[in-house]
C-alpha cells in the first residue's frame, strides 16, 4: 500500500535529523508515539506533539521512558501504528519492553539518538556506544533489526524501511542516530506519497475459531490482530505456546525462542543493506557507520589520493549485521579499519566474520565528536605497509 | 473441564413456598477453602468428611436443608467449583403440596 | 450424592468468561483473587458492556494472572507496566472497555509511578487491585502495602516501614471513583465494578484479600476462611469516608465503601478539547 498523501510533507526541505525522522515516520503510517524528553532526541518527539494533531496521530509525553516503551505496545495491540525515541540512558530503560516487543512480537520501533556515554555522559554530543546494546540490550535470546541513517535524508528514508521491517517480521526495529546525524541540517527531499511504499500490518483474515496468536506461517511469522474485533485472544510476556498462553516448559521455550532469533538471523543476505565504495579493487577496507561514515569517505578520498587501494563498506542494517559482505571481502583484502565512536563494538563483528582471514583494526575514541580523518588515513597507512 | 458434577436435589420432605434450587459441585476441583459453606446464607452447605482425589473435603448439601438457588455460593468460590441454580418452574413445589407437606 | 434433575445439565455461569481450557488455575486453596473473578464476570454480565470491545491488562504477580483466565483480549505485561500499557491501548482504541486487573506490588511499588499519573491525567482505565498486603508469586516479600509490624520473607523481623493508603493515594493523585472491599463483600465488589465501567475515567478498586500460603501463614493469622471472617467481622462500611482516615493497620479495623465519585474529563477529552481549540479547522481527530 501507499503512504497517505495527507500526512505526507512532499516537497524540498532544510531539516535537521531529527526532524527529518520525525517526518519519516508519519509518512510510514505512525500514528502514536510516547515519548520522554531526552538530548538529543527531543526534537523528534516535539515536532511529532505538534505535527500529530493536523495528521490524526497521538501523542503523549509519558512519566518516564519505561511508560513509553510500553505505551506503544499498547497502541500497536489496540491497532495503531506506534515508535518512541530516546537516547543512550532512556535506551537502557526501554531495555524490559524492548524485550517484551521481540517476545510478544509487537511491531514498532525505537529510535535512539546516539550520544556519548556511558551513564548521563555527554547529552549533547554524539556518540555511538549502543550498537551492541541496540542488538543485546534485553535479557534473554531474540533478534532485532537494526538501521542506521548517515543523513537528514536518510533519516526520513529508513524510517520508513524501519516501519516497513517491523510489521514484515514482527519485530522491533531500533533506529539507531547519532547526535551529529540528528543536528545537521541538510536538504531532504520528501518524494510523493504514491511513491511511498507501506508494509501492510498482517492481520490474520481467519475467523476468531480458527485463530492462533502465535501459530507461524510459512515464513516464521505468525498472523496479528488488533484488540476489539472480536479474537479474544491473550497476549503474554512469558513463554508461550501458538494459543498464546503461557507454557513454561524448555519445549515451548525451543519452539518459541528459536523461531523468534531463527524469522531474523536465518534471513541472512536477504536483510543485507549496504553501501559500498571503491570496493571492487579494495586492498584495504574501511568499516563505518551513522555519521563516521562520512568522515571515513573523506579519509578514504586522502588514502586514494595517495594510490592506497581502499573502500568503505556502509552498513544501513546494522543488525543483523552483514555477514555475508564482511565474510567475502575477508578472503581478499588484506585489513579492515573499523571506524566506530566508540572503543570497540562494531569491530568485533567484523572480526568474528573475518574469522582470522585478514587483520582487523579499531579506529575508535569515546565519542564527544567526529573522527578527525587523517587519524583514520594513518590506521590506514599503517595496515598498508 | 471435567465436568464431575454432583447435583443434589432436596429431599420430598423439605419443601416450603420459598423458590428452590439446587446446586452442582466441582468435586474433584475443589479445594476445600470452606467459603461457600461459611456464607451460604441458608446454611444448606457442609464440608464432607470424604477426600477428593486431591485431599480435599469437597461440600454437600445437607439433607435437611432447602438451597434457595442463589448461587452467593458460586460468587465467592475461588475455585469456580460449585455453583447454585434455581430450579425450573415446573419443578418448584405448588401451594397444593406445600400446604400437604 | 448425585440426582439429576430434568433438562440439560447447567454449566457454571463464570464459565463463558473463563478460559476453561487452561483450568484448574494456579491460585492456591483459600486465595481470594478468584472470587475477585467472579465478581468481575457478574459485573461484565450485569454492565451490559459488548465483551469483544473489553480488554483486560494485567501486570506480574498473583492477580497478574488473571488476564491469563479471562476469555477476553487480555495482556500480560511487564511488572509494574500494566497501566502505561492500558493507556496506549485505550488511546488508539477508544472503543474498548481497558480493564487493569493487578496486585498491589504491580501496581503500587514497581507501578507507582504509572499509577499517581494515569490518574492525574484521569485516563479512562478501571484499576482493579488485589490487595494481599504482600508479595506472593514470588514467595512472600514486603509490600508497600504490608502493614506495620507484619512479617515477610524482606522483613523478617516486622515491617517497620509505613504503609500506603491506596485510595488516599489514588484520590489524591486524581481517581474519579474510589472504592475499598475485602474479598468478603462480593456483592459490592461487583456493584462498584458495574459503576467503574460506566464511569468514564480513572476508576480505582482495592480488593483486600487474602494470601494464605505466605501473608496470613507466616503472620499466623490462619487460613483464608479465617481472614474472610475477620474481613466480615473487622470491617466497617463508611460511604463517603475522607479517604485520609482509611489507613490500615496489622488486624485492625478495615473501613471499606465508596468514597470518591466525581466527574472529571478524560485525557482523550481534555486531549482533544485543547487541540480542537489551538488548530480549529486543522484538528484532525485521531
Amino acid at each position: 500500500m501507499k503512504a497517505d498523501p495527507k500526512t505526507v510533507l512532499t516537497g524540498v526541505h532544510f531539516l535537521d535529523g531529527d526532524h527529518a525522522c520525525c517526518e519519516g515516520a508519519i509518512a510510514a503510517g505512525a500514528n502514536f508515539a510516547a515519548g520522554y524528553p531526552i538530548t538529543p532526541s527531543t526534537e523528534i518527539v516535539e515536532r511529532y506533539a505538534s505535527r500529530a494533531p493536523k495528521v490524526g496521530g497521538i501523542f503523549l509525553q509519558m512519566e518516564d521512558e519505561l511508560a513509553s516503551s510500553i505505551a506503544i505496545l499498547g497502541a500497536v495491540w489496540g491497532g495503531a501504528k506506534a515508535f518512541t525515541v530516546t537516547s543512550g540512558p532512556g535506551f537502557s530503560l526501554m531495555m524490559e519492553h524492548i524485550g517484551m516487543a521481540a517476545m510478544t512480537e509487537t511491531p514498532c520501533v525505537f529510535v535512539d539518538v546516539q550520544r556519548g556515554g556511558p551513564s548521563t555522559g555527554l547529552p549533547t554530543l554524539p556518540g555511538q556506544a549502543d550498537v551492541m546494546q541496540a542488538r543485546w540490550g534485553s535479557h534473554g535470546d531474540y533478534e532485532i533489526i537494526a538501521l542506521c541513517p548517515n543523513s537528514p535524508q536518510e533519516c526520513f528514508d529508513l524510517m520508513i524501511d524501519a516501519f516497513n521491517l517491523a510489521e514484515q517480521y514482527r519485530v522491533p526495529v531500533m533506529f539507531l542516530m547519532d547526535e551529529c546525524v540528528g543536528h545537521m541540517t541538510e536538504k531532504v527531499v520528501i518524494p510523493a506519497a504514491e511513491a511511498i511504499e507501506i508494509y501492510p500490518r498482517r492481520y490474520t483474515t481467519l475467523p476468531p475459531a480458527e485463530y492462533l496468536p502465535y501459530r507461524p506461517g510459512a515464513d516464521g511469522i505468525p498472523e496479528m490482530v488488533k484488540a476489539g474485533d472480536g479474537y479474544r485472544f491473550h497476549i503474554t510476556s512469558l513463554t508461550h505456546d501458538e494459543k498464546g498462553y503461557p507454557a513454561m516448559n524448555w519445549q515451548e521455550q525451543e519452539k518459541l525462542v528459536r523461531r523468534l532469533v531463527e524469522k531474523i538471523r536465518l534471513q541472512g543476505e536477504r536483510l543485507e543493506r549496504n553501501e559500498e565504495h571503491w570496493l571492487d579493487d579494495a586492498e584495504i577496507v574501511i568499516v563505518a557507520y551513522g555519521i563516521s561514515s562520512r568522515v571515513a569517505l573523506r579519509a578514504l578520498q586522502m588514502a586514494r589520493e595517495q594510490g592506497l587501494k581502499v573502500g568503505l563498506l556502509r552498513p544501513l542494517v546494522l543488525w543483523p549485521f552483514p555477514e555475508k559482505t564482511v565474510r567475502e571481502l575477508a578472503r581478499r583484502v588484506k585489513a579492515f579499519v573499523v571506524v566506530e565512536m566508540n572503543y570497540g563494538q562494531i569491530v568485533y563483528e567484523v572480526e568474528r566474520c573475518a574469522a582470522g582471514k585478514t587483520r582487523t583494526v579499531l579506529v575508535g575514541h569515546g565519542g564527544g565528536t567526529v573522527h578527525d580523518p587523517h587519524d583514520i588515513l594513518q590506521a590506514i597507512c599503517e595496515v598498508a605497509q | 473441564m471435567s465436568e464431575t458434577t454432583s447435583p443434589a436435589a432436596p429431599p420430598a420432605a423439605a419443601r416450603s413456598r420459598k423458590r428452590q434450587g439446587t446446586v452442582y459441585i466441582d468435586w474433584d476441583r475443589c479445594k476445600g477453602c470452606g467459603f461457600c459453606v461459611e456464607f451460604c446464607p441458608t446454611k444448606v452447605l457442609a464440608l464432607s468428611e470424604e477426600f477428593n482425589a486431591h485431599g480435599y473435603h469437597p461440600p454437600y448439601l445437607l439433607p435437611d436443608r432447602t438451597c434457595t438457588g442463589c448461587d452467593l455460593c458460586g460468587l465467592y468460590c475461588p475455585d469456580f467449583a460449585i455453583f447454585g441454580v434455581m430450579m425450573p418452574t415446573e419443578t418448584q413445589p405448588s401451594e397444593a403440596e406445600g400446604s400437604e407437606g | 450424592m448425585s440426582t439429576s434433575l430434568p433438562g440439560a445439565q447447567p454449566t457454571n455461569p463464570v464459565f463463558p468468561f473463563l478460559r476453561t481450557d487452561r483450568m484448574p488455575h494456579i491460585w492456591c486453596p483459600e486465595c481470594g483473587i478468584g472470587t475477585t473473578v467472579n465478581c468481575f464476570a457478574r459485573a461484565l454480565v450485569e454492565s451490559k458492556l459488548p465483551l469483544d470491545k473489553v480488554a483486560v491488562v494485567s501486570g506480574i504477580g498473583c492477580t497478574g494472572r488473571v488476564a491469563g483466565y479471562v476469555k477476553l483480549d487480555s495482556f500480560h505485561t511487564t511488572h509494574g507496566r500494566a497501566i502505561p500499557f492500558a493507556t496506549g491501548l485505550k488511546l488508539a482504541n477508544p472503543d474498548l472497555t481497558v480493564v487493569v486487573y493487578s496486585g498491589d506490588g504491580d501496581l503500587i511499588a514497581i507501578g507507582g509511578n504509572h499509577f499517581i499519573h494515569a490518574a492525574r491525567r484521569n485516563a479512562d482505565l478501571k484499576v482493579i487491585c488485589v490487595n494481599n498486603f504482600i508479595y506472593g508469586m514470588t514467595g512472600g516479600q514486603v509490600a508497600p502495602t504490608t502493614p506495620v509490624g507484619a512479617l515477610a520473607t524482606t522483613s523478617p523481623y516486622g515491617c517497620y516501614e509505613h504503609p500506603f493508603n491506596l485510595p488516599y493515594l489514588a484520590e489524591s493523585s486524581g481517581a474519579v471513583y474510589v472504592a475499598r472491599w475485602t474479598a468478603f463483600h462480593v456483592r459490592h465488589i461487583t456493584r462498584s465494578m458495574v459503576k467503574a465501567f460506566n464511569k468514564k475515567g480513572f476508576a480505582f478498586i482495592e480488593i483486600i484479600s487474602p494470601c494464605p500460603t505466605l501473608y496470613l501463614r507466616r503472620n499466623r493469622l490462619g487460613g483464608g476462611l479465617e481472614a474472610m471472617r475477620f474481613y466480615k467481622q473487622k470491617s466497617v462500611i463508611k460511604n463517603g469516608a475522607n479517604t485520609k482516615d482509611l489507613e490500615l493497620s496489622f488486624q485492625g479495623e478495615i473501613i471499606v465503601g465508596e468514597f470518591v465519585n466525581t466527574e472529571r474529563p478524560t485525557l482523550s477529552q481534555v486531549m482533544e478539547a485543547q487541540l480542537q481549540q489551538a488548530l480549529g479547522a486543522r484538528y484532525v481527530r485521531p
